[in-house]
């Protein structure tokens, strides 16, 4: 095996094995910066060996093997060190739980109880948003620090202090490396779920930066979110969410033109759409509503997405679900955004003078003054009534509002042609 | 990207015989696997090629369909999966560590998915224009 090859078979098993190795070491040593570290020091040694003796044949347990010997080795050379002092004891511990403990051995959902340990701490609510987002993608996307910067468009030296300090945190916070108990879980879901949304829309949003690593960070988000269904199959709010990206993923061929510019839903091409992806999220959709619970923020909005996949033209979709859907929204989040989108589906549903009626309630609220969908909103629905006068003034205020140039550029013609 | 994996046929498979107890556990578990670790898109098995057919299509554009059974038995497909992964090299560790399909010598082939960026200039937007077309036709039609 050339070097190449072996690096490449490496990446690919370090891929699938690191999120269980590093989980599993966490437990053991109690802290996921050690974990990290001692998991390093496995692939360094794989590195070293496997381009000359190939890739055993059952590699995740080399792994964990290596990783543990250098634990013992580590903590034997400390304990030399302070001279059996009192901080002896947790190392002692270790070492302890180390020979008693082989992961080949343990039952898998000792494995599964690990890794989700690992993604509630990674994502804890005492660390910053960004600073879950790194952890999370470096514990258990195995993403290297460079990737993160690339993804994020940060600078690798700031993505790497970022992580540094995460994991210190959670050391200094004490947080324990366990699934947080029932009094806790729901609000600590909400916190996972959030970070796994945010490495999608880092990815959905044309923020910058070369498409594949956008797709890329789409993927990976999806891949956690399926990840931690598995873990968890009775979250609806988990299913909900992974519903919604793969609902949301399946239209990534549809959603731009040739000349890299947006294409709204109305226009899209639906047979360009990802008919693997809408099966999967569809399916992960109907089993979020089978476990009977009421449907969460995350599981409306992918029963919205639904309503557009379902539809084969626009005509076809049922705008009168999706306006019943945004009032449960709504009720959960009371988020002005909300009102404005059922008031566009009001408008679709019932017609534009009802959408309208809703939307002049929406005209003083204080978030979303300079909100450019807000008057765009207002123009649709005054175009089809006829006030073609006002509905230009509405798109052009609104091309006046908006940050993308592209955007702007199609708001103006709008405006332009109603004149 | 996407890796599709085909498992080809065998004596065995094309026979319609259907795997063992013990075969059906052990690919229970290799699919959990896949799914639990995020990667599994689809994946499914196919019927003996007995129960198939052919569309054969001649240099002429005539086409004639051709039942099944087919011959080639090792060269037919026997199943699946639809894989989304982070590499090549990572869909064949993921093969390497599937229960062999079949109780004889057999071979998993793994294909790369192609993309619409892999269509390259071929893809003009003038092909894309067309495909709209058809379609704009196809929905009149309904």
């Amino acid at each position: 095996m050339n070097e190449q090859d072996a690096r490449r078979a490496i990446d690919a098993v370090w891929r699938i094995e690191s999120a269980r190795l590093i989980a599993a070491l966490a437990r053991m040593t109690g802290d996921v910066g050690i974990a990290e570290d001692l998991a390093q020091d496995a692939l360094v040694a794989a590195l070293e060996q496997w381009p000359r003796s190939g890739v055993p044949d059952n590699p995740g347990a080399w792994l964990m093997a290596t990783a543990k010997n250098r634990a013992i080795d580590r903590s034997r050379r400390r304990e030399m060190a302070v001279r059996k002092e009192e901080q002896l004891g947790r190392e002692v511990e270790l070492q302890a739980q180390l020979s008693e403990r082989d992961l080949a051995a343990a039952a898998d959902d000792e494995i599964e109880d690990d890794l989700l340990s690992l993604i509630f701490t990674a994502c804890h609510p005492v660390l910053a948003t960004e600073a879950r987002v790194a952890l999370t993608l470096r514990l258990v996307g195995s993403l290297t620090t460079a990737e993160i910067a690339r993804a994020f468009l940060a600078k690798e030296s700031t993505v790497a202090q970022r992580i540094v300090r995460a994991k210190r945190s959670l050391a200094e916070a004490r947080v324990p490396i366990e699934v947080p108990g029932a009094a806790e879980r729901e609000q600590r879901l909400a916190s996972v779920l959030e970070v796994i949304y945010a490495i999608f829309n880092e990815g959905y949003a044309a923020s910058g930066g070369d498409d594949w690593i956008r797709t890329d960070l789409c993927e990976e988000a999806m891949r956690l979110g399926r990840i931690l269904v598995g873990l968890m199959p009775r979250e609806p709010e988990a299913l909900g969410l992974v519903a919604l990206m793969e609902l949301q993923a399946s239209r990534f061929p549809a959603r731009t033109g040739p000349g890299g510019e947006a294409i709204p839903l109305p226009e899209q091409d639906r047979s360009r759409w990802d008919f693997v992806l809408i099966g999967r999220g569809l399916k992960a959709l109907e089993r979020a509503e089978a476990l009977g619970r009421p449907l969460g923020p995350y599981a409306l909005q992918a029963a919205i997405a639904a309503c557009h996949a379902r539809a084969r033209t626009p005509e076809q979709t049922d705008w009168e679900r999706i306006v019943a859907l945004y009032d449960a929204l709504d009720a959960i989040t009371g988020s002005p955004v909300v009102r404005l989108n059922r008031a566009v589906a009001v408008g679709l549903a019932f017609g534009p003078a009802d959408g309208l009626r809703l939307l002049d309630g929406l005209a003083d609220e204080p978030a979303l003054a300079g909100y450019h969908l807000l008057p765009a909103a207002r123009g649709e629905l005054l175009e089809r009534l006829g006030r073609n006068q006002e509905a230009a003034a509405e798109f052009a205020r609104a091309a006046a509002l908006s940050d993308n140039a592209r955007e702007r550029e199609v708001l103006q013609a709008r405006a332009g042609n109603l004149r | 990207m996407r890796v599709m994996a085909i498992v080809k046929g065998s004596e065995e498979s094309e026979a319609g015989k259907m795997p063992s107890e013990e075969m059906l556990t052990q690919m229970g578990n290799f699919n959990e696997e896949l799914v639990k670790a995020g990667v599994m898109l689809a994946g499914e098995g196919l019927l003996p090629s007995s129960k198939g057919a052919r569309v054969r299509f001649g240099g002429d554009g005539e086409r004639t369909v051709v039942d099944g059974p087919f011959t080639e038995t090792k060269e037919l497909v026997a199943g699946y999966w639809l894989l989304q992964v982070g590499s090549f090299e990572e869909a064949v560790e993921w093969m390497k560590r599937c229960p062999n399909p079949h109780d004889e010598e057999g071979e998993i082939e793994i294909r790369q998915v192609a993309e619409a960026e892999d269509f390259g200039e071929e893809y003009t937007p003038e092909v894309r224009e067309q495909e709209e077309r058809l379609r704009a036709q196809t929905e009149q039609n309904q």
